[in-house]
Protein backbone atom coordinates (compact mmCIF):
# COMPACT_ATOMS: atom_id res chain seq x y z
CA UNK A 1 0.00 0.00 0.00
CA UNK A 2 1.07 3.81 -0.93
CA UNK A 3 0.33 6.77 1.78
CA UNK A 4 0.69 10.21 1.37
CA UNK A 5 1.53 11.77 4.16
CA UNK A 6 1.01 15.83 4.11
CA UNK A 7 3.65 17.88 6.16
CA UNK A 8 1.71 21.04 7.31
CA UNK A 9 2.86 23.97 9.30
CA UNK A 10 2.67 27.90 9.76
CA UNK A 11 3.78 29.61 7.39
CA UNK A 12 3.88 32.67 8.45
CA UNK A 13 5.78 31.65 11.67
CA UNK A 14 8.50 30.11 9.46
CA UNK A 15 8.15 33.20 7.53
CA UNK A 16 9.48 34.96 10.93
CA UNK A 17 12.58 32.94 11.12
CA UNK A 18 16.18 34.60 10.92
CA UNK A 19 18.03 33.43 8.37
CA UNK A 20 20.05 31.61 11.36
CA UNK A 21 17.12 30.16 12.63
CA UNK A 22 16.02 28.51 9.34
CA UNK A 23 19.57 27.29 8.40
CA UNK A 24 19.36 25.64 12.31
CA UNK A 25 16.34 24.27 11.60
CA UNK A 26 17.09 23.34 8.10
CA UNK A 27 20.22 20.95 9.81
CA UNK A 28 18.22 19.46 12.40
CA UNK A 29 15.40 18.27 9.50
CA UNK A 30 18.51 16.90 8.11
CA UNK A 31 19.51 13.96 10.78
CA UNK A 32 15.51 13.38 10.74
CA UNK A 33 15.66 13.05 6.53
CA UNK A 34 18.73 10.54 7.04
CA UNK A 35 16.63 8.16 9.38
CA UNK A 36 13.87 8.38 7.50
CA UNK A 37 15.73 7.54 4.09
CA UNK A 38 16.80 4.76 5.73
CA UNK A 39 14.24 2.57 5.88
CA UNK A 40 14.03 2.46 2.36
CA UNK A 41 10.39 2.78 2.21
CA UNK A 42 9.93 6.46 1.30
CA UNK A 43 9.11 6.43 -2.49
CA UNK A 44 9.35 10.23 -2.53
CA UNK A 45 9.74 13.41 0.33
CA UNK A 46 9.87 16.86 -1.56
CA UNK A 47 9.72 20.33 -0.03
CA UNK A 48 6.87 22.88 -1.62
CA UNK A 49 7.54 26.69 -3.14
CA UNK A 50 5.21 28.86 -0.98
CA UNK A 51 3.85 30.32 -5.06
CA UNK A 52 0.26 28.68 -5.71
CA UNK A 53 -1.85 28.37 -8.35
CA UNK A 54 -5.28 26.74 -8.66
CA UNK A 55 -7.46 25.87 -11.55
CA UNK A 56 -11.10 25.37 -11.07
CA UNK A 57 -13.49 24.27 -13.41
CA UNK A 58 -15.84 27.18 -14.49
CA UNK A 59 -18.65 26.87 -17.15
CA UNK A 60 -16.89 24.00 -18.29
CA UNK A 61 -13.39 25.34 -18.59
CA UNK A 62 -10.15 25.23 -16.48
CA UNK A 63 -10.04 28.39 -14.92
CA UNK A 64 -6.32 29.17 -13.74
CA UNK A 65 -6.24 32.03 -10.51
CA UNK A 66 -3.13 32.95 -7.97
CA UNK A 67 -3.55 31.85 -4.70
CA UNK A 68 -4.43 28.61 -2.29
CA UNK A 69 -7.93 26.31 -3.36
CA UNK A 70 -7.99 27.34 0.50
CA UNK A 71 -7.21 30.17 2.62
CA UNK A 72 -5.72 28.96 5.58
CA UNK A 73 -3.05 29.54 8.45
CA UNK A 74 -1.58 25.57 8.20
CA UNK A 75 -0.57 24.82 4.69
CA UNK A 76 1.01 21.66 3.59
CA UNK A 77 4.67 22.49 3.54
CA UNK A 78 5.91 19.31 1.99
CA UNK A 79 4.81 15.65 0.51
CA UNK A 80 5.93 12.53 1.02
CA UNK A 81 4.94 9.34 -0.71
CA UNK A 82 5.37 5.72 1.51
CA UNK A 83 5.16 2.65 0.74
CA UNK A 84 4.53 0.35 3.61
CA UNK A 85 2.44 -2.70 4.80
CA UNK A 86 -0.29 -1.11 6.63
CA UNK A 87 -1.29 1.92 7.82
CA UNK A 88 0.98 1.32 11.32
CA UNK A 89 3.73 0.53 9.57
CA UNK A 90 3.17 3.90 7.92
CA UNK A 91 2.77 5.96 10.60
CA UNK A 92 5.91 4.34 12.27
CA UNK A 93 7.80 5.24 9.17
CA UNK A 94 5.91 9.07 9.39
CA UNK A 95 6.87 9.37 12.99
CA UNK A 96 10.67 9.74 11.41
CA UNK A 97 9.90 12.56 9.63
CA UNK A 98 11.01 16.07 11.30
CA UNK A 99 7.37 17.18 11.29
CA UNK A 100 6.76 14.43 13.85
CA UNK A 101 9.56 15.05 16.47
CA UNK A 102 10.30 19.25 15.80
CA UNK A 103 8.67 22.18 15.23
CA UNK A 104 5.98 22.26 17.63
CA UNK A 105 6.13 26.23 17.87
CA UNK A 106 5.79 25.86 13.71
CA UNK A 107 2.69 24.15 14.57
CA UNK A 108 4.16 21.28 12.32
CA UNK A 109 2.41 18.02 11.68
CA UNK A 110 1.21 15.02 9.83
CA UNK A 111 -1.22 13.92 7.89
CA UNK A 112 -1.40 10.45 6.68
CA UNK A 113 -3.89 9.55 4.32
CA UNK A 114 -3.72 6.21 1.93
CA UNK A 115 -3.74 6.46 -1.61
CA UNK A 116 -6.73 4.73 -3.21
CA UNK A 117 -5.50 2.10 -5.63
CA UNK A 118 -6.41 1.82 -9.37
CA UNK A 119 -8.49 5.05 -9.09
CA UNK A 120 -6.49 6.66 -12.12
CA UNK A 121 -5.63 3.71 -14.35
CA UNK B 1 22.03 -27.11 3.13
CA UNK B 2 22.88 -24.74 0.14
CA UNK B 3 26.52 -22.71 0.60
CA UNK B 4 28.65 -23.43 -3.05
CA UNK B 5 28.72 -21.27 -5.32
CA UNK B 6 27.32 -23.03 -8.39
CA UNK B 7 24.18 -23.77 -6.04
CA UNK B 8 23.80 -19.93 -5.45
CA UNK B 9 21.49 -18.95 -8.08
CA UNK B 10 18.73 -21.51 -6.82
CA UNK B 11 17.80 -19.35 -3.95
CA UNK B 12 15.20 -17.25 -5.78
CA UNK B 13 13.75 -14.26 -4.77
CA UNK B 14 10.33 -16.06 -4.65
CA UNK B 15 12.03 -18.65 -1.94
CA UNK B 16 12.94 -16.05 0.32
CA UNK B 17 9.49 -14.48 0.15
CA UNK B 18 8.30 -17.84 0.96
CA UNK B 19 10.32 -18.25 3.76
CA UNK B 20 9.26 -14.34 4.99
CA UNK B 21 5.57 -15.96 4.99
CA UNK B 22 6.24 -18.83 6.92
CA UNK B 23 8.96 -17.68 9.14
CA UNK B 24 7.86 -13.43 9.55
CA UNK B 25 5.91 -13.86 12.74
CA UNK B 26 7.91 -16.16 14.86
CA UNK B 27 10.95 -14.23 13.64
CA UNK B 28 9.24 -10.85 14.98
CA UNK B 29 8.36 -12.56 17.72
CA UNK B 30 11.98 -13.04 18.70
CA UNK B 31 12.98 -9.88 17.61
CA UNK B 32 10.16 -8.26 20.13
CA UNK B 33 11.77 -10.47 22.85
CA UNK B 34 15.23 -9.65 22.19
CA UNK B 35 14.59 -5.90 21.08
CA UNK B 36 11.95 -4.96 23.79
CA UNK B 37 9.94 -2.70 21.36
CA UNK B 38 7.42 -3.94 18.91
CA UNK B 39 8.20 -1.00 16.30
CA UNK B 40 12.03 -1.75 16.70
CA UNK B 41 11.38 -5.12 16.25
CA UNK B 42 8.96 -4.55 13.12
CA UNK B 43 11.60 -2.20 11.65
CA UNK B 44 14.51 -4.61 12.51
CA UNK B 45 12.26 -7.73 10.98
CA UNK B 46 12.29 -5.30 7.35
CA UNK B 47 15.53 -4.79 6.83
CA UNK B 48 16.69 -8.67 7.97
CA UNK B 49 13.95 -9.27 4.89
CA UNK B 50 15.61 -6.96 3.18
CA UNK B 51 19.06 -7.95 3.61
CA UNK B 52 17.90 -12.07 3.06
CA UNK B 53 16.24 -11.07 -0.59
CA UNK B 54 20.23 -9.18 -0.93
CA UNK B 55 22.50 -11.74 0.26
CA UNK B 56 20.69 -15.19 -0.04
CA UNK B 57 20.06 -15.36 -3.94
CA UNK B 58 24.03 -14.17 -4.23
CA UNK B 59 25.62 -16.55 -1.25
CA UNK B 60 22.93 -18.99 -0.98
CA UNK B 61 20.60 -20.33 1.99
CA UNK B 62 21.78 -20.42 5.39
CA UNK B 63 21.67 -23.30 7.18
CA UNK B 64 18.84 -22.53 9.92
CA UNK B 65 17.44 -19.42 7.81
CA UNK B 66 14.74 -18.59 10.85
CA UNK B 67 18.18 -17.86 12.95
CA UNK B 68 20.09 -16.03 10.34
CA UNK B 69 17.17 -13.61 10.39
CA UNK B 70 16.61 -13.01 14.06
CA UNK B 71 20.46 -12.45 14.40
CA UNK B 72 20.57 -9.79 11.12
CA UNK B 73 17.44 -8.02 12.68
CA UNK B 74 18.62 -8.11 16.01
CA UNK B 75 22.13 -6.42 14.55
CA UNK B 76 19.83 -3.82 12.49
CA UNK B 77 17.98 -3.38 14.90
CA UNK B 78 20.32 -2.03 17.35
CA UNK B 79 21.98 -0.18 14.71
CA UNK B 80 18.59 1.70 14.50
CA UNK B 81 18.42 2.30 18.06
CA UNK B 82 22.15 3.53 18.46
CA UNK B 83 21.14 6.04 15.53
CA UNK B 84 17.83 7.32 17.05
CA UNK B 85 18.89 7.38 20.67
CA UNK B 86 21.75 10.11 19.74
CA UNK B 87 19.60 12.30 17.04
CA UNK B 88 17.14 12.00 20.39
CA UNK B 89 20.02 13.46 22.72
CA UNK B 90 21.43 15.71 19.62
CA UNK B 91 18.20 17.26 19.20
CA UNK B 92 15.73 17.00 21.99
CA UNK B 93 18.11 16.70 24.92
CA UNK B 94 16.22 14.39 26.81
CA UNK B 95 18.23 11.25 28.70
CA UNK B 96 17.35 7.96 26.80
CA UNK B 97 14.67 5.96 28.29
CA UNK B 98 16.36 3.56 30.77
CA UNK B 99 16.53 0.12 29.22
CA UNK B 100 19.50 -2.83 29.37
CA UNK B 101 21.27 -2.18 26.34
CA UNK B 102 22.00 -3.81 24.34
CA UNK B 103 19.61 -6.20 24.20
CA UNK B 104 20.82 -9.91 24.95
CA UNK B 105 22.17 -11.94 21.66
CA UNK B 106 19.82 -14.53 20.70
CA UNK B 107 19.84 -18.15 22.17
CA UNK B 108 18.72 -21.30 21.70
CA UNK B 109 15.41 -20.33 23.65
CA UNK B 110 14.12 -19.10 20.65
CA UNK B 111 14.31 -22.76 18.83
CA UNK B 112 12.70 -24.59 21.68
CA UNK B 113 9.77 -22.51 22.84
CA UNK B 114 8.15 -20.76 20.21
CA UNK B 115 8.31 -16.77 20.84
CA UNK B 116 5.01 -16.37 19.60
CA UNK B 117 3.21 -17.47 23.07
CA UNK B 118 4.74 -15.10 25.06
CA UNK B 119 4.12 -12.32 22.59
CA UNK B 120 0.52 -13.57 22.79
CA UNK B 121 0.62 -12.76 26.51
CA UNK B 122 2.62 -9.39 26.09
CA UNK B 123 -0.52 -8.24 23.90
CA UNK B 124 -3.09 -9.56 25.79
CA UNK B 125 -2.03 -7.39 29.15
CA UNK B 126 -4.88 -7.08 31.54
CA UNK B 127 -3.76 -3.09 31.39
CA UNK B 128 -4.90 -2.64 28.00
CA UNK B 129 -9.11 -1.98 26.96
CA UNK B 130 -9.96 -5.48 25.75
CA UNK B 131 -10.54 -4.00 21.96
CA UNK B 132 -6.64 -2.77 21.80
CA UNK B 133 -5.67 -6.56 23.10
CA UNK B 134 -7.93 -8.15 20.26
CA UNK B 135 -6.45 -5.44 17.56
CA UNK B 136 -2.69 -6.33 18.77
CA UNK B 137 -2.97 -9.54 18.72
CA UNK B 138 -4.30 -9.38 15.09
CA UNK B 139 -1.63 -7.35 13.78
CA UNK B 140 1.44 -8.67 16.06
CA UNK B 141 0.94 -12.17 16.74
CA UNK B 142 -1.48 -13.09 13.50
CA UNK B 143 0.10 -10.31 11.31
CA UNK B 144 -2.93 -9.24 9.88
CA UNK B 145 -2.87 -5.66 7.98
CA UNK B 146 -4.57 -2.74 10.11
CA UNK B 147 -6.64 -2.55 7.01
CA UNK B 148 -7.61 -6.47 7.23
CA UNK B 149 -8.73 -5.97 10.75
CA UNK B 150 -10.57 -3.08 10.10
CA UNK B 151 -12.32 -4.50 7.25
CA UNK B 152 -13.21 -7.67 9.96
CA UNK B 153 -14.48 -5.51 12.49
CA UNK B 154 -15.85 -2.93 9.95
CA UNK B 155 -14.15 -0.52 11.73
CA UNK B 156 -11.75 2.33 9.68
CA UNK B 157 -8.36 1.10 9.55
CA UNK B 158 -7.76 4.78 11.19
CA UNK B 159 -9.20 4.28 14.18
CA UNK B 160 -7.77 0.73 14.36
CA UNK B 161 -4.01 2.19 13.47
CA UNK B 162 -4.71 4.72 16.42
CA UNK B 163 -6.03 1.79 19.13
CA UNK B 164 -2.99 -0.53 18.00
CA UNK B 165 -0.24 3.09 18.33
CA UNK B 166 -1.52 3.63 21.96
CA UNK B 167 -1.44 0.26 22.69
CA UNK B 168 2.06 -0.02 22.08
CA UNK B 169 2.98 3.08 24.09
CA UNK B 170 1.01 1.93 27.10
CA UNK B 171 3.38 -1.52 26.67
CA UNK B 172 6.52 0.90 26.63
CA UNK B 173 4.91 2.72 29.76
CA UNK B 174 4.40 0.08 31.44
CA UNK B 175 7.40 -2.01 30.30
CA UNK B 176 7.12 -4.76 27.67
CA UNK B 177 6.79 -8.54 29.30
CA UNK B 178 7.70 -10.59 26.98
CA UNK B 179 7.04 -13.87 29.46
CA UNK B 180 4.83 -16.81 29.90
CA UNK B 181 3.11 -15.79 33.02
CA UNK B 182 4.37 -17.52 36.25
CA UNK B 183 2.26 -20.27 38.10
CA UNK B 184 0.45 -17.58 40.40
CA UNK B 185 -0.24 -15.59 37.15
CA UNK B 186 -1.27 -17.87 34.43
CA UNK B 187 -4.79 -19.18 35.47
CA UNK B 188 -5.89 -15.13 35.31
CA UNK B 189 -3.72 -14.70 32.67
CA UNK B 190 -4.56 -17.76 30.65
CA UNK B 191 -8.42 -16.99 31.29
CA UNK B 192 -7.83 -13.40 29.59
CA UNK B 193 -6.14 -15.00 26.58
CA UNK B 194 -8.48 -16.85 26.06
CA UNK B 195 -11.64 -14.80 25.66
CA UNK B 196 -9.98 -12.65 23.02
CA UNK B 197 -9.68 -15.84 21.22
CA UNK B 198 -13.10 -16.24 21.71
CA UNK B 199 -14.20 -12.67 20.81
CA UNK B 200 -11.90 -13.19 17.90
CA UNK B 201 -13.11 -16.41 16.76
CA UNK B 202 -16.94 -15.83 17.66
CA UNK B 203 -16.54 -12.11 15.21
CA UNK B 204 -15.57 -14.80 12.34
CA UNK B 205 -17.99 -17.15 13.04
CA UNK B 206 -21.12 -14.91 13.45
CA UNK B 207 -20.29 -11.88 12.62
CA UNK B 208 -22.33 -8.72 14.65
CA UNK B 209 -22.02 -6.56 12.01
CA UNK B 210 -22.07 -6.46 8.31
CA UNK B 211 -22.68 -7.63 4.76
CA UNK B 212 -21.38 -11.54 5.51
CA UNK B 213 -22.51 -13.78 8.19
CA UNK B 214 -18.96 -15.88 8.01
CA UNK B 215 -15.44 -14.03 8.34
CA UNK B 216 -12.93 -17.23 7.95
CA UNK B 217 -10.34 -15.04 8.38
CA UNK B 218 -11.10 -14.60 11.76
CA UNK B 219 -11.98 -17.60 12.69
CA UNK B 220 -9.06 -19.44 11.20
CA UNK B 221 -6.90 -17.19 12.58
CA UNK B 222 -8.69 -18.04 16.47
CA UNK B 223 -7.94 -21.53 15.82
CA UNK B 224 -4.50 -21.20 14.72
CA UNK B 225 -3.52 -19.53 17.52
CA UNK B 226 -5.46 -21.49 20.01
CA UNK B 227 -3.78 -24.97 18.42
CA UNK B 228 -0.47 -23.18 19.15
CA UNK B 229 -1.53 -22.18 22.44
CA UNK B 230 -2.51 -26.41 23.16
CA UNK B 231 0.72 -27.29 21.68
CA UNK B 232 3.04 -25.29 23.64
CA UNK B 233 0.67 -24.97 26.62
CA UNK B 234 -1.35 -27.08 27.36
CA UNK B 235 -4.24 -26.74 29.78
CA UNK B 236 -8.00 -28.41 29.89
CA UNK B 237 -9.86 -25.19 28.97
CA UNK B 238 -7.86 -24.56 26.03
CA UNK B 239 -8.57 -28.01 24.74
CA UNK B 240 -11.81 -27.40 25.15
CA UNK B 241 -11.71 -24.05 23.55
CA UNK B 242 -10.54 -25.25 20.70
CA UNK B 243 -12.64 -28.40 20.58
CA UNK B 244 -15.68 -25.67 20.70
CA UNK B 245 -13.90 -23.58 17.71
CA UNK B 246 -13.38 -26.79 15.51
CA UNK B 247 -16.38 -28.44 16.40
CA UNK B 248 -18.82 -25.26 15.44
CA UNK B 249 -16.31 -24.79 12.25
CA UNK B 250 -17.33 -27.76 11.12
CA UNK B 251 -20.65 -26.77 10.02
CA UNK B 252 -19.32 -23.39 8.15
CA UNK B 253 -19.81 -24.16 4.71
CA UNK B 254 -23.80 -25.64 5.57
CA UNK B 255 -24.27 -22.34 7.55
CA UNK B 256 -24.69 -19.96 4.82
CA UNK B 257 -25.89 -20.61 1.00
CA UNK B 258 -23.90 -19.82 -2.36
CA UNK B 259 -26.12 -16.17 -2.30
CA UNK B 260 -24.75 -15.66 1.69
CA UNK B 261 -28.02 -16.46 3.30
CA UNK B 262 -27.84 -17.57 7.07
CA UNK B 263 -29.16 -21.21 6.86
CA UNK B 264 -30.67 -22.64 10.46
CA UNK B 265 -29.32 -25.20 12.16
CA UNK B 266 -32.02 -27.72 11.02
CA UNK B 267 -32.36 -26.76 7.66
CA UNK B 268 -28.36 -27.49 7.51
CA UNK B 269 -27.46 -29.83 4.88
CA UNK B 270 -25.24 -32.65 7.21
CA UNK B 271 -23.26 -33.26 4.40
CA UNK B 272 -21.61 -30.35 4.05
CA UNK B 273 -20.05 -30.47 7.49
CA UNK B 274 -16.46 -31.03 7.79
CA UNK B 275 -15.87 -34.23 9.27
CA UNK B 276 -12.11 -33.79 9.51
CA UNK B 277 -12.65 -30.84 11.96
CA UNK B 278 -15.58 -32.52 13.89
CA UNK B 279 -13.62 -35.68 14.68
CA UNK B 280 -10.26 -33.12 15.60
CA UNK B 281 -12.86 -31.27 18.00
CA UNK B 282 -14.08 -34.57 19.20
CA UNK B 283 -9.97 -35.91 19.60
CA UNK B 284 -9.50 -32.18 21.63
CA UNK B 285 -12.71 -32.30 23.61
CA UNK B 286 -11.30 -35.90 24.69
CA UNK B 287 -8.67 -35.04 25.41
CA UNK B 288 -9.76 -31.48 28.00
CA UNK B 289 -11.84 -34.04 29.71
CA UNK B 290 -8.90 -36.78 30.17
CA UNK B 291 -7.24 -33.66 31.86
CA UNK B 292 -10.07 -33.35 34.49
CA UNK B 293 -11.97 -30.05 32.67
CA UNK B 294 -15.75 -29.50 32.75
CA UNK B 295 -15.64 -26.07 33.08
CA UNK B 296 -18.26 -24.01 30.98
CA UNK B 297 -16.01 -23.66 27.65
CA UNK B 298 -15.81 -27.58 28.01
CA UNK B 299 -20.00 -27.90 28.38
CA UNK B 300 -20.16 -25.89 25.25
CA UNK B 301 -17.59 -28.04 23.23
CA UNK B 302 -19.93 -30.98 24.34
CA UNK B 303 -23.08 -29.69 23.36
CA UNK B 304 -21.61 -28.73 20.04
CA UNK B 305 -20.14 -32.35 19.34
CA UNK B 306 -23.29 -33.44 20.70
CA UNK B 307 -25.23 -31.47 17.61
CA UNK B 308 -22.18 -32.54 15.54
CA UNK B 309 -23.04 -36.47 16.06
CA UNK B 310 -26.04 -36.23 14.75
CA UNK B 311 -24.79 -35.64 11.20
CA UNK B 312 -24.16 -39.76 11.69
CA UNK B 313 -27.51 -40.67 13.85
CA UNK B 314 -29.48 -37.99 12.11
CA UNK B 315 -31.36 -37.67 15.46
CA UNK B 316 -30.48 -34.98 17.64
CA UNK B 317 -30.23 -36.17 21.27
CA UNK B 318 -32.37 -33.32 22.93
CA UNK B 319 -32.14 -34.34 26.55
CA UNK B 320 -28.09 -34.56 26.52
CA UNK B 321 -28.14 -31.52 25.40
CA UNK B 322 -30.50 -29.65 27.75
CA UNK B 323 -28.81 -31.70 30.45
CA UNK B 324 -25.69 -30.48 29.60
CA UNK B 325 -27.66 -26.50 29.03
CA UNK B 326 -28.36 -26.71 32.64
CA UNK B 327 -25.26 -27.78 33.36
CA UNK B 328 -23.62 -24.67 31.83
CA UNK B 329 -25.88 -22.00 33.28
CA UNK B 330 -25.43 -23.52 36.52
CA UNK B 331 -21.37 -22.58 36.29
CA UNK B 332 -21.87 -19.98 33.90
CA UNK B 333 -25.87 -18.32 34.83
CA UNK B 334 -25.34 -14.77 32.35
CA UNK B 335 -28.44 -14.17 30.60
CA UNK B 336 -26.54 -15.24 27.04
CA UNK B 337 -25.97 -18.60 28.43
CA UNK B 338 -29.77 -19.05 30.15
CA UNK B 339 -30.91 -17.34 26.23
CA UNK B 340 -29.35 -20.82 24.63
CA UNK B 341 -30.82 -22.38 27.06
CA UNK B 342 -34.39 -21.77 26.83
CA UNK B 343 -33.62 -21.99 22.56
CA UNK B 344 -32.43 -25.63 23.21
CA UNK B 345 -35.60 -26.15 25.26
CA UNK B 346 -37.82 -24.69 22.91
CA UNK B 347 -36.68 -26.70 19.83
CA UNK B 348 -35.83 -30.31 22.27
CA UNK B 349 -39.05 -29.83 24.57
CA UNK B 350 -41.44 -27.55 23.44
CA UNK B 351 -42.81 -24.04 24.31
CA UNK B 352 -44.00 -24.35 27.67
CA UNK B 353 -40.79 -24.33 29.93
CA UNK B 354 -38.95 -22.42 26.78
CA UNK B 355 -41.86 -19.27 27.26
CA UNK B 356 -41.17 -19.47 31.26
CA UNK B 357 -37.54 -19.13 30.73
CA UNK B 358 -37.80 -16.59 28.40
CA UNK B 359 -40.07 -14.36 30.62
CA UNK B 360 -37.83 -14.55 33.32
CA UNK B 361 -35.20 -13.04 31.13
CA UNK B 362 -37.50 -10.84 29.16
CA UNK B 363 -38.27 -9.21 33.04
CA UNK B 364 -34.84 -9.20 33.50
CA UNK B 365 -34.64 -6.64 30.68
CA UNK B 366 -30.93 -7.27 30.00
CA UNK B 367 -31.07 -8.93 26.66
CA UNK B 368 -33.36 -5.75 25.76
CA UNK B 369 -31.19 -4.97 22.69
CA UNK B 370 -29.61 -8.60 21.61
CA UNK B 371 -31.14 -9.45 18.34
CA UNK B 372 -30.98 -13.43 18.92
CA UNK B 373 -33.54 -12.84 22.47
CA UNK B 374 -36.03 -11.47 20.60
CA UNK B 375 -35.99 -13.57 17.50
CA UNK B 376 -36.22 -16.40 20.24
CA UNK B 377 -39.15 -14.86 21.65
CA UNK B 378 -40.69 -14.38 17.80
CA UNK B 379 -39.85 -18.24 17.65
CA UNK B 380 -41.68 -18.89 20.69
CA UNK B 381 -44.86 -16.69 20.14
CA UNK B 382 -45.14 -18.38 16.35
CA UNK B 383 -45.02 -21.86 17.79
CA UNK B 384 -47.85 -20.56 20.16
CA UNK B 385 -50.05 -19.51 17.46
CA UNK B 386 -49.65 -15.71 19.20
CA UNK B 387 -48.97 -14.31 15.78
CA UNK B 388 -49.25 -10.60 16.46
CA UNK B 389 -46.86 -10.99 19.23
CA UNK B 390 -44.40 -12.92 17.32
CA UNK B 391 -44.72 -10.21 14.33
CA UNK B 392 -43.90 -7.53 17.07
CA UNK B 393 -40.91 -9.46 18.72
CA UNK B 394 -39.48 -10.18 15.08
CA UNK B 395 -39.62 -6.65 14.44
CA UNK B 396 -37.88 -5.83 17.20
CA UNK B 397 -34.88 -8.23 16.74
CA UNK B 398 -35.20 -6.47 12.91
CA UNK B 399 -34.42 -3.24 14.22
CA UNK B 400 -31.58 -4.17 16.37
CA UNK B 401 -29.77 -6.50 14.42
CA UNK B 402 -26.90 -4.67 11.96
CA UNK B 403 -26.05 -7.92 10.11
CA UNK B 404 -27.42 -7.92 6.77
CA UNK B 405 -27.58 -11.89 6.46
CA UNK B 406 -29.45 -11.62 9.76
CA UNK B 407 -31.91 -9.06 9.08
CA UNK B 408 -33.08 -10.84 6.10
CA UNK B 409 -33.52 -14.23 7.31
CA UNK B 410 -35.57 -11.86 9.92
CA UNK B 411 -37.64 -10.66 6.75
CA UNK B 412 -38.46 -14.19 5.67
CA UNK B 413 -39.74 -14.96 8.83
CA UNK B 414 -41.87 -12.04 9.26
CA UNK B 415 -43.04 -12.67 5.49
CA UNK B 416 -44.07 -16.71 7.05
CA UNK B 417 -46.06 -14.86 9.76
CA UNK B 418 -48.43 -13.08 7.47
CA UNK B 419 -48.90 -16.61 5.10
Amino acid sequence: MKYLCLLYGNQEKVGRLSKEEFSALVERCKKYDEELRGTGAVRMVESLEWDVTTIRPQNGKPTVMDGPFVETRDVVGSVMIIEARDLNEAIRIASLHPAANMGEDLEWGIEVRPIAEGCHQ
Amino acid sequence: MKGSGELTTETTRGEVEQIYLAESRRVFASLVRLLGDFDLAEEALQEAFGAALEQWPRDGLPARPRAWLVSVGRFRGIDAQRRRRRLERAIAEEPPPARPWPPPAPDEIDEVEDPRLALLFACCRPELPRDAQVALTLREVCGLTTEEIGRAYLTKPSTIAQRIVRAKQKIRELGLKFEIPDRDELPARRELVLEVLYLVFNEGYAASRGSTYIRTDLSDEAIRLTRLLCELLPHPDCESLLALFLLQDARRAARTSSSGELILFSEQDRDLWDQTRLREGKMWLERALTGGAFGSITARAAIALVYGESAETGVIDWPQIIALHEYHVALDPQPVSRLARAIAILEGEGPKRAASLLDELAVEGSLEHFPPFHAARGELFRRLGRISEARSAYERAFALSQSEPERRLLERKLGELIS
